[in-house]
């Protein structure tokens, strides 16, 4: 019984957004890391990570339903 | 000497008029400030103050009104605000503070306009091209609302020049362009005890949020700041001109309102956007 998760990611992540991000399923027991291996999103871009409009790190595990959301890191101004 | 006599000038030469919606004011115009600033050898903005003191508004801020008080007016012209980085965020920023009317205002950037500012920067045009962005701005200013008094710093902000930069501003807005001038920033505002608004802009999408001298501040955007790389997604993505005027209205919004010692601020949150699917999230930083 796989769990499902909201998966939205910003600017430049852009790109490795997934078939059905909207319902992306995965296995109990993922991690955000997990998530990010996954997609071949580059570590160094995945700084800022929240799950349900709270920060949180990269070990924390996944439920299902959740929000998880990755920005890279931006700087212009 | 002069009080009484000011008063006086404000109470006659101000006039009734009316708001859209019908509730009345007193009006002064900005040619009787700038006749009473010389006949009474004041600033324009206390020339401005005085008219406020007595409820009368100076014409150019009754759209400002009654969202702010003539009190919250009064108390903005006496506020100082360090604008750091004058390009993209910081000229629209120091624009927008001067309209509100927002007292003295240091700008501060080392740089000359360039033509690949001219997508988004509120002050470069063909004619600023090459010349200093602070001075630039600074005089575009005096055009806007000549009652603010403006520092142009044309130098970059340090970690050894930070405080003597930051002066006696109330606060700091962070529009710069890099890590390691946002951290030298986060320095001098902490060294200063000032909060700090930050926001950084990426193609469509943008971050911004309000730190204060104790927060953990850019570490919790950005990670280990030891590691994090000088520059971000803006170096593939390039920055848009809406996204970073709507990072300066919220950079101005949030400044006022810590100027106005107003409650609801980002303090602690960091507001997100992506334009390109029109997704806005404000996310708790630390639980």
């Amino acid at each position: 019984m796989s769990h499902h998760i909201t998966l939205k990611l910003f600017a430049t992540l852009r790109s490795y957004i997934p078939p059905q991000a909207d319902h992306f399923a995965i296995a109990p027991g993922t991690t955000v890391a997990d998530v990010i291996r996954d997609l071949n999103i580059p570590e160094k871009d995945a700084k800022l990570i929240f799950i349900n409009s709270v920060r949180k790190d990269r070990d924390t595990l996944l439920q299902d339903g959740d929000r998880l959301g990755i920005f890279p890191p931006v700087g212009g101004g | 000497m002069a009080g009484p006599h000011i008063r006086d000038q404000l109470t006659l030469r101000s006039v009734e008029r009316q708001r859209p919606d019908g509730s009345a004011y007193r009006s002064l115009s900005l040619a009787v400030v700038q006749q009473l600033a010389r006949d009474f050898d004041q600033s324009l903005r206390r020339v401005e103050q005085s008219a406020l003191e007595m409820a009368i508004i100076p014409e150019r801020y009754i759209r400002n009104v009654a969202t702010l008080s003539p009190e919250d007016q009064h108390r903005l012209l006496d506020c100082s605000v360090c604008v750091v980085g004058v390009g993209g965020l910081g000229g629209s920023v120091a624009e927008m503070l001067a309209r509100i009317g927002v007292g003295r205002l240091r700008l501060v950037d080392g740089d000359r306009f360039e033509e690949s500012n001219l997508n988004r920067q509120r002050f470069a045009d063909t004619a600023s091209l090459d010349k200093p962005k602070a001075q630039i701005a600074r005089e575009a200013i005096a055009a806007i609302n000549p009652a603010v008094e403006v520092t142009a710093l044309t130098e970059y902000l340090t970690t050894d020049n930070g405080p003597a930069i930051i002066g006696d501003a109330d606060i700091a807005i962070d529009c710069l362009d890099s890590l390691p001038a946002r951290l030298s920033l986060q320095t001098a505002c902490r060294h200063k005890q000032i909060p700090m608004v930050s926001a950084a802009v990426a193609g469509m999408s943008g971050q911004i949020t309000v730190f204060y001298p104790e927060d953990e501040g850019l570490a919790a955007l950005y990670g280990d700041l030891s590691a994090a790389a000088d520059r971000g997604a803006e170096t593939t993505l390039g920055n848009l001109p809406f996204a970073v005027t709507m990072l300066a209205s919220l950079e101005c919004s949030e400044a006022v309102k810590i100027l106005l010692g107003r409650q609801q601020t980002l303090h602690g949150h960091l507001l997100i956007f992506d334009l390109t699917d029109l997704t806005f999230d404000i996310v708790q930083l630390a639980e």
